[in-house]
């Protein structure tokens, strides 16, 4: 708790958790939504914001308000869906990796350096191109999460080097513990904030791709997220026709997370990392 | 030591990197459960593609070479490759009997030119405004530009680009909605076309810059932090080494190294975007050719644009990997 | 031995720490009194963590935040002239750097720009302090330079990670001397350096000091460098000086309890009894103990000492300690 104290006096973080906080309630609304959100043609269609709809209609005939309590809801599932999947195998490969070393090193280091080369977007189109039909929240998650976690692989697996060097891995192999048992209750403490910071990120780069992938039209397009939202907007030439609200919607809720995600990672880091936290002392 | 140790990791990589990749690319329609020729044709009838009479026929049996559903899978690898090195990647089924290969180099020039310009241009400006910040990291310029970065520098291409794009198009007027250039132009070196295509590339391209700069900036200005604490930094200043020398000479030049790696290792992220971008402005390059493919449901366009690009960005990663040496004396003189 | 060429008087220097609105004080440097001489060799030793490397660089002129200066002064004497160095503009330090006070720094791995040859250090090295017209002329001096400290010419040409430790501090060692400076500085220059390479390397600081006739200021916590090289030694304990005498003296007569513990711990020839070490850790600087910061570890602690820090006491005409056990501090002050 202290630490979070000592995060809440950063102002990105103080910003962060309460834009986060308000998403968070924005998307338990859709428990409380009147209306079903796979069903169109639910209220009249294009209406401006009013005291009724507050967030207007669109060419659907659904409400924007309610519909939108629903894309920030399915957006979060399929980031976080996501996100621990793709800590899972991040973990997995960094830590066998790092402590095993020799030829496991190389080999799973050459896979995560190839995922990181190769361009990832495109693979990642032409499997949801043939799985179309079947990708919905849980499957895009899986999906995004087989090819995320390259990066955060290569982290986790740099930590737990510098952890192999330090005396209580000795310690620890000398009086005969395990190697699971020593990785996970020794190395995982250790990590654990870096697996945190790398989640954030992971999510926003998620969402980021599940935005992009309904644009193109390559989504289950009656499931409400960010994406399809925006998808539906820009198919039926909303910013032509004037209708800012419908458009605006999915946008800021966007921005605001997407923001809020980095910003929450960007004062996490910071605090853990002592090299780029030198920087916020002094002066 | 520079060759075994440097220079021949790299180069089976590379190589391992494109058979991977394109292996990939080869087994993903097949590990799929359903019937991948079916399917393609379902596809294209579902959205009304118009086929001509005896096209149908060549799809099929160019699905089926594609696809390899001549012999086992072992001989259809192979000639998966032998097509592949004779430069076939089969035709477009939307644009029959149009090769891919020609769809791609149509589209090429535009992707790479708005590309080299703003990956360029945005590392090169985006490590020097950052190289400063980080050296004069209390100074106010220094903190307001920052919280700038801050704010877009986690926006995705397609967000930031559709802001842009409401703006500066829609809303203000002041940049054409889509396009390369004004329709019914024919490209040529005249001075008209040549500022249409500049005028239609100031989105696109500002997108692009804008968000790298911003990404450029952040992480140099970090590594300019850590540069600065080290001891050459604070021996120089101790000996009273002029100011402008240390921040070029001894900050700026060491803070660059990982900033090289780094453009090798975003590459792939930045061609991405650059696509998505394309996209959201209609500019007539690989993204907005990869939007047709797929929304026409020509998967042999999408496999031939995703074989091209694991090719060439695998490739431009080498280049930037060899490149780095001649920074580096450490790696150079191992 | 000259007048005084380098004085500090109640010198403090603390570093503010804003640790997430939190702000911490580091009473690294705390009331300092120096005068060190023209062509002498003045040793300043003390357990890591006692503020030495922070007082060298106030002596230096090179408080920069978090470090801040809290009060007192350094004052160089240059050409005659005494100058207080607040007083001095960024440029006019900037100058007197390398030619009137130079700085070997703390030997490691990364103390040379790595992706420069020797030359082209030198050269800026050079271009920032001499009005160098001809392409060839720093290039020249350095030469020149190396050849006359016995050093080959050829590592000119060598990137730093090809050249040995050893070799990268003598290069540092002929850098700082370049320019003929009447101070020469140097924080820990042979600690991370095996004990043959350092003998080499403190026999060069010996021949130029000898060479130049000039002051050498050297920090190191090892006693056996400074039994080798200093004329006088002040022992420095969190963040002040608690005795100061010529090197017979403090190694022949140590008077302060601190200091005894510091010379008992050094091995001896022949001697097989264990070397005793100081008991306890170094205290915190943050929060340094009351009165005498040694008494907690001090095995002759008295009741003053918790309260009160001694002044010092002048138990030779060239020696003073600051230390209940010696007198009232009738001589200076120490706190």
């Amino acid at each position: 708790m202290r630490l979070f104290r000592d995060l809440l006096r950063d102002v990105r973080f103080a910003v962060a958790f309460w834009v986060l906080c308000l998403l968070l309630t924005f998307a338990a609304l859709s428990l409380f939504s009147p209306y079903d959100p796979t069903r169109w043609g639910q209220v009249p269609r294009d209406l401006r914001p009013s005291a009724e709809h507050w967030l207007g209609t669109d060419s659907n005939g659904q409400d924007v308000f309610w519909n939108a309590t629903f894309a920030v809801r399915n957006s979060l599932i399929i980031a976080v869906i996501a996100g621990v999947v793709s800590r899972i195998i991040a973990v997995i490969v960094g830590m066998v990796a790092g402590y095993r070393g020799g030829s496991w090193d190389r080999a799973l280091m050459f896979l995560s350096d190839s995922l990181l080369v190769i361009p990832l977007f495109l693979i990642i189109v032409m499997m949801a191109m043939l799985i179309r039909a079947s990708l919905n929240l849980a499957t895009l998650g899986l999906l995004l999460a087989f090819f995320g976690w390259a990066w955060d692989a290569r982290l986790i697996r740099s930590q737990i080097l510098s952890l192999r060097e330090r005396d209580f891995t000795q310690t620890a192999i000398l009086s005969g513990t395990g190697t699971l048992k020593l990785v996970l209750n020794e190395y995982m403490p250790y990590a654990m904030p870096l697996i945190f910071s790398t989640l954030i990120n992971n999510m926003a780069w998620a969402i980021g791709l599940e935005i992009t992938l309904a644009i193109l039209g390559l989504l289950d397009m009656s499931i409400p997220t960010l994406g399809t939202m925006l998808y539906w907007a820009i198919n039926y030439q909303a910013i032509l026709l004037g209708r800012w609200w419908w458009v605006l919607t999915p946008i800021t809720l966007s921005v605001m997370l997407f923001i809020a995600l980095y910003w929450l990672s960007v004062s996490i880091s910071e605090y853990l990392d002592p090299r780029t936290r030198v920087q916020r002392v002094g002066a | 030591m520079f060759l075994k140790q440097y220079l021949i990791p790299r180069l089976i990589q590379y190589v391992l990197v494109i058979l991977l990749g394109i292996t990939a690319v080869f087994f993903i329609p097949r590990l799929l459960p359903n019937d991948p020729v079916l399917r393609t044709i379902a596809e294209m009838r579902a959205r009304g593609a118009y086929l001509e009479p005896g096209a149908m026929d060549k799809i099929i049996s160019d699905l089926q070479q594609m696809y390899g559903l001549e012999g086992s899978w072992f001989d259809q690898y192979l000639a998966f490759w032998g097509r592949l090195f004779r430069g076939d990647l089969g035709v477009s089924f939307f644009q029959f009997p149009t090769p891919v290969l020609d769809l791609i180099m149509t589209a090429l020039p535009w992707t790479v030119g708005l590309l080299l310009t703003t990956t360029l241009l945005s590392w090169a400006i985006g490590n020097l405004i950052g190289g400063f910040a980080g050296y004069y990291a209390d100074r106010s310029w220094s903190r307001t530009l920052d919280a700038i970065a801050m704010v877009v520098r986690p926006l995705p291409y397609y967000i930031f680009a559709f802001a842009l794009l409401l703006l500066f198009a829609y809303l203000l007027r002041w940049f054409p909605v889509s396009g390369g250039a004004r329709l019914g132009m024919r490209p040529s070196w005249t001075w008209p076309f040549i500022q249409s295509v500049l005028w239609h590339s100031v989105l696109p391209a500002l997108s692009i810059f804008i968000l790298s700069a911003a990404a450029w900036f952040q992480t140099m200005k970090l590594v300019v932090q850590n540069v600065n604490a080290e001891s050459f930094v604070a021996y120089a200043k101790l000996s009273g080494v002029q100011e402008s020398r240390i921040v070029s000479r001894y900050v700026i030049r060491n803070a660059l190294l990982p900033q090289i790696t780094g453009l090798g290792l975003s590459l792939g992220l930045i061609f991405s975007g650059a696509l998505i971008t394309e996209i959201v402005y209609s500019y007539p390059g690989l993204g907005t050719l990869l939007y047709n493919a797929i929304v026409n449901g020509d998967y042999n366009l999408i496999m031939g644009i995703t074989i091209f690009s694991i090719i060439a960005i695998t490739t431009s990663v080498l280049i930037v990997d060899l490149m780095y040496p001649f920074f580096d004396p450490r790696i150079r003189y191992m | 031995m000259g007048d005084a060429i380098l004085r500090a008087e109640a010198l403090r220097a603390f570093y503010a720490l804003d640790i997430y609105g939190k702000t911490k004080i580091i009473q690294a440097v705390n009331d300092v009194d120096l005068e060190i001489r023209e062509n002498e060799v003045y040793g300043i030793a003390g357990e890591s963590g006692c503020g030495k490397s922070t007082l060298l660089k106030a002596l230096a002129a090179a408080i920069e935040p978090p470090l801040r200066l809290m009060g007192g002064k350094v004052v160089y004497r240059v050409n005659g002239a005494e100058i207080d160095v607040a007083t001095l503009s960024q440029e006019e330090k900037r100058r007197l750097r390398m030619t009137y006070i130079a700085y070997v720094p703390q030997g490691s791995m990364s103390v040379l720009n790595p992706v420069m040859r020797i030359r082209d250090t030198y050269r800026d090295f050079i271009e920032s302090h001499l009005d160098v017209r001809q392409k060839g002329e720093a290039f020249a001096l350095a030469r020149e330079h190396l050849v006359e400290l016995g050093l080959p010419p050829k590592i000119l040409d060598a990137y730093p990670h090809q050249l040995s430790g050893g070799m990268r501090q003598r290069v540092t060692i002929a850098l700082a001397t370049l320019l003929k400076p009447r101070i020469i500085i140097g924080d820990e220059p042979t600690t991370a350096l095996d004990v043959v390479v350092q003998r080499g390397v403190v026999q060069l600081l010996r021949d130029v000091q000898s060479r130049l006739k000039n002051t050498i200021v050297l920090v190191t916590h090892d006693m056996g460098v400074h039994a080798n090289i200093a004329d006088r030694i002040g022992i420095m304990y969190a963040g002040k000086i608690v005795e100061e005498a010529s090197a017979e003296r403090i190694f022949g007569a140590p008077t302060h309890p601190y200091t005894r513990y510091l010379i008992d711990s050094l091995p001896r020839f022949g001697d097989k009894t264990p070397r005793e070490s100081v008991p306890g850790s170094p205290p915190s600087l943050a929060n340094p103990p009351s009165g005498c910061p040694f008494h907690p570890r001090c095995p002759h602690a008295m009741e003053i000492c918790k309260r009160e820090m001694p002044g010092f006491t002048r138990v030779a005409p060239d020696h003073r300690v600051a230390c209940w056990l010696v007198g009232e501090g009738s001589y200076g002050k120490a706190a």
